[in-house]
């Protein structure tokens, strides 16, 4: 549907919300028929994600590898079901594939796989021990600007992720060598596995700690697309040194019992609690990639 | 030296070779890589003067990057470099350039296939006074355990020349070892060299010594004790562990029914290894381990270090009559 069509497919903020709550309802489907990954970092990222690949990145799902396109990051590779999702809906790959989430023989493995082996187009490269994908960004960065292209460079790491001492040697590189061709978003809902960020390592002051990294810094609401999309153009406009969006999210947005609750990170939800959460996210024009309780 | 020149296979040059460094050879190749491949990138870990990566930053500064002491975000850059096309060069000591970013290499370079090639000064014992924190003896089998990863530990100057610039025309992750010190520069600069191409140095009738790295020149002097006590090996340069030359290993087994493996390396997971694991899988002959027993090393000199960890030329020779015994019964 929108395969052959390059961004920005939508401009209007309500017919990205639409498409970023079909993406919310297509995650529910996929983990009901997975019956295991991560619900409440890919629902939180669904807006992020829309506003992405359905406005803002110069991409083209039919030549999902063009010279000229934008590369995306996935550092924090366990939301990969938004990934997915998104990348169905746009046309990457057939939105019947999203049945496959972590089956065998399947592109759309538990965590992003490398393109060589089994990748999904408009997958870059592996990603799922955390921490790495900062510097892989920072690295395609200094490879674009020697080549003086103006490709840009995004790189999704969560909150969490940050405890990983890599993010910040990358962060360090990327400041050091006034990469700006990058923009890093930082999905930060204040939950990870074990607990709230805040009691299983204390990454406050944030912004401070990006800024004194050597990054501009931008803190916005990562479920109001208005504020992401101006963000976007913002973060493009910074010359001589990095970017950061701090995206305050909700781990779980869109189901109110996941909605800010740490439990969810890594778990999916049960027969009753995806029907319940599908509910609750309402339908959209799109429609479902599956009707899961009428096949089951 | 005083050999039965007929046996020498290749054009080695045995007498008193020039003393060199095979961390030069790796600064001299990218000083040349530099010159004909603009898509040639180098990365600095704050040792660049002391693994020669210093030549290159110097004459092509647009394409050196610096990334600080971070062996992570290093492996982690040189991958998205390789990504947009770029053929990064990633170097720094042995132990840093694998152990510390296991992880890393592991998944953004070897699962992802990234054309990186992570090249490793400083391997080994010869290190010497730095001490066991220093001293790699464990990342051959770091580094030929991924999947995807090609793995080279080249003999002298000269060879590590050829590798770099081999390496750097395919498109692979590679592991490219090497030392600080000055050795012997004995191969021919035009030798032949074939990656994944085992080269048998010395014809020999009774026994075949499989060696890499620096411990190729301490078979050489091995083998010329051994032939004044009447015993004549077939010496054989492994300079690629990873892909194997499988072939070259069945054949001697074939040939001789006894195998000597040596490296500066631990015993477990390294060269011996990887010969071992191919005879018992297709022709088992009694195998002899030259290698470091399941230790760390400690401060002294090279030399000292070589006889007192049992890989000097004393342990080949024995490892040599040893292997003959276990062969006649």
């Amino acid at each position: 549907m929108f395969a052959d069509l390059k961004n920005p497919v939508f401009t209007d903020t309500d017919d990205l919300n639409e498409m970023a709550r079909q993406i919310r309802r297509d995650i529910i489907n996929m983990l009901l028929i997975s019956k295991s990954g991560h619900s409440g970092g890919p629902l939180g990222l669904a807006d992020i994600f829309t506003a992405l690949y359905f406005n803002k990145l110069n991409c083209l799902p039919s030549d999902p590898y063009m010279d000229s396109r934008d590369y995306v990051f996935l550092s924090i590779g366990h939301v990969a079901p938004v990934w997915y999702a998104t990348l169905a809906r746009r046309g990457y790959c057939p939105l019947d594939e999203l049945k496959t989430l972590r089956k065998i023989n399947g592109r759309l493995q538990g965590h992003p796989a490398p393109l060589k082996t089994h990748g999904l187009p408009g997958v870059e490269i592996a990603s799922g021990a955390l921490g790495q994908g900062l510097s892989i960004a920072v690295g395609a960065c200094l490879g674009l600007r020697l080549d003086n292209k103006s490709n840009r460079v995004y790189c999704i790491c969560g909150d969490g992720e940050l405890n990983e001492g890599q993010i910040w040697e990358a962060a360090m590189t990327a400041a050091h060598h006034n990469v700006d061709n990058l923009t890093v978003i930082v999905d930060r809902n204040h939950c990870q596995i074990d607990n709230r960020t805040e009691i299983v390592m204390k990454l406050e002051p944030l912004a401070d700690k990006w800024k004194a990294f050597g990054f501009e810094v931008f803190e916005i609401d990562g479920h109001n697309m208005k504020e992401i999309l101006e963000s976007f153009d913002k973060a493009e406009k910074v010359k001589g040194k990095p970017s950061v969006i701090l995206a305050y999210t909700k781990m779980g947005k869109g189901v109110s019992f996941m909605e800010d609750n740490y439990k969810w990170h890594g778990v999916p939800p049960n027969d009753e609690q995806g029907k319940i959460a599908l509910s609750e996210i309402q339908k959209t024009k799109y429609g479902d990639f599956v009707d899961y309780y009428a096949e089951k | 030296m005083n050999f039965n020149k007929e046996k020498i296979i290749d054009n080695l040059d045995l007498n008193n070779p020039e003393l060199k460094e095979t961390r030069r050879g790796f600064g001299d190749a990218l000083v040349e890589l530099g010159r004909t491949n603009p898509d040639v990138v180098v990365l600095g870990g704050d040792v660049s003067g002391s693994v020669r990566s210093d030549m290159f930053r110097d004459a092509y500064p647009d394409r050196f990057f610096s990334v600080g002491i971070a062996e992570q975000d290093m492996m982690g850059t040189a991958a998205g470099l390789a990504l947009v096309g770029k053929i990064p060069f990633a170097s720094t000591y042995g132990e840093f350039a694998t152990g510390r970013p296991f992880d890393q290499i592991r998944q953004s370079i070897a699962y992802s296939e990234m054309n990186v090639k992570i090249c490793a000064s400083h391997c080994g014992l010869t290190v010497g006074p730095d001490g066991a924190t220093h001293q790699s003896l464990e990342d051959i089998a770091l580094m030929r355990v991924l999947p995807h990863m090609n793995v080279i530990t080249p003999v002298d100057y000269n060879q590590t020349y050829r590798t770099i610039i081999e390496c750097s025309k395919l498109n692979a992750p590679f592991y490219v070892r090497f030392y600080r010190d000055n050795s012997p520069n004995f191969t021919k600069p035009d030798a032949h060299f074939e990656f994944g191409k085992a080269d048998i140095l010395i014809e020999g009738s009774d026994c075949a010594v499989i060696a890499t790295g620096l411990c190729v020149w301490e078979s050489i002097l091995a083998a010329e004790m051994l032939e004044k006590e009447g015993i004549s090996i077939r010496l054989i340069n492994m300079h690629t562990i990873k892909p194997l030359d499988e072939e070259a290993i069945l054949t001697a087994a074939r040939d001789f029914g006894c195998i000597v493996t040596v490296e500066d390396h631990q015993k477990h997971c390294g060269l011996g290894g990887a010969v071992a694991e191919v005879l018992v899988r297709e022709f088992p002959v009694p195998v002899e381990m030259v290698a470091v027993n399941d230790t760390f090393g400690e401060s002294g000199k090279g030399p000292e270090l070589y006889e007192k960890y049992g890989i000097s030329k004393k342990y080949i020779s024995e490892a040599v009559k040893k292997a003959l015994k276990r062969k006649k019964k």
